[in-house]
């Protein structure tokens, strides 16, 4: 196997761990976003949390091996892109802690005080960490100013502008949306009727916003449609993504909420896509001087780490699709609280 | 301050922290792996009632070290970038391994044990629990083995990073990558498995699980002995402490002997690092120093009381007692670690592994003797001993990792043939060859100013200290409750709260179900 060819398979393997974190801790944090507002009694809150209980976790453990397998494969993009975005991905982090213990803290007692606590820590983590990989998309997608070793030179408030801030309200309510869908399929009786209502709101959000940025970036980021004159059939994915996310207020419509949710999966795979696809083969573009460009080739490891990375792929993966079929089955049909609950 | 220490402080404090919590997992694993197979041999009853009481404690343990253990994995990148690119091709394999093989397995399967009980069947349930002690215990592997790779380099070579470029006969092709006149190099794996096991990693991961096995005991151990001196629970910590006390003994004494050999090892390949560990100063025959305070700049120590040769005798096994042992003298002063941090860490660790097999020894005696019920104060010594086996496995790792400064990976070390002294330059020190390593200065993230790096040393500092408050709050509460009996539900509000809560939502299925609505 040619080196390039190796880079380029590890790209794509890095975009399927991005897509499954996205797409499975998508309606964790979409989740997160609508609990304030969706979940009226302690009871329904509890239902809402418990919808997620036993699978957060294993959905975010997707962000880890994404982080790992960049490490691993591209050290250089990995340190640049980690030390450019300091500050907000620190707050990523505090983001994802206070998601965390939140839901492993909330039950644990029954003053209205507490619970509230951590509701409002629910909350903040689960809209902050959307947020914040939305800026972190749209800042990429724009570049960075990065010296010859990739260094950022800039300052936090740079990464900040009017299409990264869009790209991160498009993902929090991207992810609502896909959340609202999810706790439809999880839920019965009055707490679903309402979430009808919110999934048709959510859903509005997001194609409002997905508006806005799918001009902004055609037009202002030239780096978006780059590929597609060299390759027309790429432009099958936003046709499709377009098909994907008109069916969704489509099955929404007609209270077939898996079809709406499959559709949604589809359009957070696709967006994933688009995204890789204007930036490759850069992992971190520069704008200051392309030549400093973080690539695909040369921020990669070594051949022999990149195929050692695919023997781990080939022998885990499996083991982890398992897993994931097994919990996934286990903990199907609608939410129910019980002995062990949060 | 500048960025190198701060960034430092940060990773020692949120490294710190993060680490009061595998060990505990890994240990309260083995231990619930074994009484639910009690529990599902015997049918017994209180053995239901123990892994329902341990499995509560386990979930929360490990949701902490897992909110606390993500900011590791993204901290290289954060604050240490130049590292990163440095040890990427070598040290991210392993934590990309540590994810797909270990995280996965841990996360999936206690997803079953924390909810699942009641819809899986038994044997399944049992297999989950084995999963999640299989899993907790290979996330230690991997990051050990990282760990150990940058002490102990192995299966790897130091290249120079070549770059597509205009050459100087005007074509384009492959050439060193030459950023403000210096050479970029790296580490690139040469054989995995020579990676993996490197010198020291069998050791050092042996040490760490014994260590998990020990905190998860303890704790145990502390818990029951709160029971039994407050005459509640009677039956249930009885069983946990008998239990519990034989596999702190059993792992207290692998770890004085494990640690034996380990030092003995670090020597070998880290001497500046067992030089400070015993503020052993003049090459030459190693005094084993008991009571003093290390002076790294008059290069003695203090209020000196110390074993003549006992240092030799502990490195070589040497009954003469006076082998050479290599002191600092060997080093240049910027190739020197600290002194008095691994001094005092290596010291306590030893010290607290001690007590604890007397602990343990003492333990074992009188409950042979059947009265250690009466032995009050041992059993309160029991109480408190959690917290000094946790105070030994933090100052283990303060050792380990400050006695490896100034080096984040360490060069290599020669030897002279016979192995009794290091190969020096004319002027008596050893030369590292700086290309081989990587030192912590160079290893930071360019792009962080100072401001930004005491910002989040001081955030990660209040929420940590904030969520160590409210996780001994709620720990402390799951403990004074203590165990709950089986089909007993009344008792408490929680409970109560529960139970109200599974009726309705019953109560809900039960009117969907007769109006013939879709479930």
């Amino acid at each position: 196997m040619s080196y390039e060819l190796l880079c380029v398979i590890w790209f794509i393997l890095l975009n399927v761990l991005l897509i499954g974190y996205a797409i499975l801790d998508g309606f964790d944090l979409g989740v997160g976003i609508l609990h304030p507002f969706v979940a009226k009694t302690d009871m329904e809150r509890r239902l809402v949390m418990n919808s997620i209980g036993p699978l957060w976790d294993g959905n975010e453990v997707w962000l880890v091996t994404f982080g790992g397998a960049l490490f691993a494969m591209f050290p250089n993009a990995y340190a640049s892109i980690f030390s450019a975005f300091y500050i907000p991905f620190v707050a990523l982090l505090f983001a994802l802690i206070f998601r965390a213990i939140s839901l492993e803290f909330r039950s644990k007692r029954a003053s209205p005080v507490w619970r509230t606590f951590w509701d409002i820590l629910f909350f903040t983590g689960s809209t902050l960490a959307a947020l914040l990989f939305g800026v972190a998309v749209g800042a990429v997608m724009q570049g960075l100013n990065i010296s010859e070793l990739g260094d950022y030179q800039g300052t936090m408030v740079d990464l900040l502008t009017g299409f990264s801030v869009s790209v991160g309200l498009m993902t929090v309510a991207l992810l609502a949306m896909h959340g609202s869908i999810y706790l439809y399929m999880k839920t019965e009786g009055e707490l679903q009727d309402r979430l009808f209502h919110w999934m048709r709101t959510t859903y509005f959000a997001f194609l409002a916003l997905f508006v806005i940025v799918t001009l902004w970036s055609t037009i202002f980021v030239p780096a978006s449609l780059q590929h597609f004159g060299d390759y027309p059939i790429l432009w099958l994915v936003p046709l499709l993504n377009f098909l994907a996310i008109a069916n969704i207020l489509r099955a929404i419509n007609q209270k077939r909420p898996f079809y709406a949710f499959m559709s949604s999966c589809f359009a957070i795979a696709a967006l994933v896509f688009l995204f890789s696809a204007a930036i490759y083969p850069n992992l971190l573009p520069a704008a200051n001087n392309p030549e400093y460009s973080v690539t695909i080739f040369n921020g990669a490891s070594s051949p022999l780490t990149q195929k050692i990375g695919l023997i781990i792929v080939a022998i885990g993966m499996p083991m982890v699709l398992s897993y994931t079929a097994i919990i996934y089955w286990t903990f199907r049909g609608k939410v129910q609280l019980g002995e062990n609950s949060y | 301050m500048d960025v190198v220490l701060l960034s430092r402080l940060q990773f020692a404090f949120t490294v710190m922290f993060h680490y009061i919590f595998p060990p505990l997992t890994i240990g309260l694993g083995i231990i619930l792996a074994y009484l639910e197979t009690r529990n599902y041999l015997s049918r017994d009853k209180s053995f239901a009632v123990a892994c329902q009481f341990w499995t509560k404690i386990f979930i929360l343990n490990f949701a902490i070290g897992v909110a606390s253990g993500i900011v590791m994995e993204f901290q290289f990148g954060l604050n240490w970038a130049t590292y990163s690119r440095f040890v990427g091709d070598v040290f991210g394999s392993a934590l990309a391994a540590e994810g797909i093989f270990a995280f996965f397995l841990e996360s999936g399967f206690l997803a079953i044990v924390a909810f699942g009980r009641d819809r899986v069947k038994r044997g399944f349930y049992l297999f989950s629990v084995y999963m999640v002690a299989l899993g907790s215990c290979f996330s230690a592997i991997w990051i050990i083995v990282a760990n150990s790779w940058q002490q102990t380099p192995a299966g790897h070579h130091i290249v120079e990073i070549m770059r597509e470029q205009t050459l100087a006969d005007g074509t384009s092709g492959l050439a060193p990558w030459i950023v403000d006149g210096v050479v970029q190099r790296r580490a690139e794996i040469v054989n995995f498995w020579d990676l993996v096991f490197n010198p020291t990693t069998v050791q050092r991961l042996s040490h760490v699980l014994l260590g998990a096995a020990a905190v998860g005991a303890f704790f145990v151990l502390s818990v029951s002995a709160y029971y039994i001196l407050k005459n509640r629970h009677q039956q249930f910590a009885k069983h946990s402490f008998n239990g519990a006390l034989i596999l702190a003994f059993i792992s207290s004494l692998g770890l004085g002997i494990n640690g034996h050999t380990q030092a003995q090892n670090t020597y070998k390949y880290q001497p500046a690092k067992m030089a400070a560990f015993e503020a052993h100063f003049e090459t030459g025959r190693g005094d084993l120093n008991l009571i003093g305070w290390p002076d790294g700049e008059e290069e003695k120590i203090h209020f000196d009381l110390s074993i003549p040769g006992g240092l030799s005798f502990m490195m070589f096994d040497d009954f003469t007692f006076s082998k050479t042992v290599v002191g600092l003298d060997r080093f240049k002063k910027e190739d020197r670690p600290p002194i008095i941090i691994p001094y005092l860490s290596w010291r306590a660790m030893v010290g607290f592994g001690g007590l604890m097999i007397v602990l343990c020894g003492l333990g074992l005696y009188y409950n042979y003797k059947r009265n250690i019920h009466e032995k009050r104060w041992l059993l309160w010594s029991f109480v408190f001993a959690i917290g000094f086996v946790m105070v030994a496995n933090q100052a283990g790792w303060i050792a380990a990792e400050v006695g490896r400064q100034p080096w984040t990976v360490h060069p290599p070390i020669e030897w002279t043939d016979d192995g009794t002294d290091l190969i020096t330059g004319p002027d008596g020190l050893y030369n590292y060859d700086e290309n081989l390593g990587l030192r912590t200065s160079d290893s930071i993230s360019a792009a962080v100013s100072v401001e930004e790096a005491k910002t989040s040393l001081i955030l990660f500092t209040v929420l940590y200290l904030a969520l160590a408050a409210v996780w001994i709050m709620v720990l402390d509460r799951k403990i004074r409750t203590g165990p709950t009996p089986l089909e007993k539900h009344e008792d408490t509000d929680d409970h109560g709260i529960r139970h109200a809560a599974m009726d309705r939502q019953h109560a809900r299925l039960d009117k969907e179900a007769t109006k013939g609505g879709s479930i």
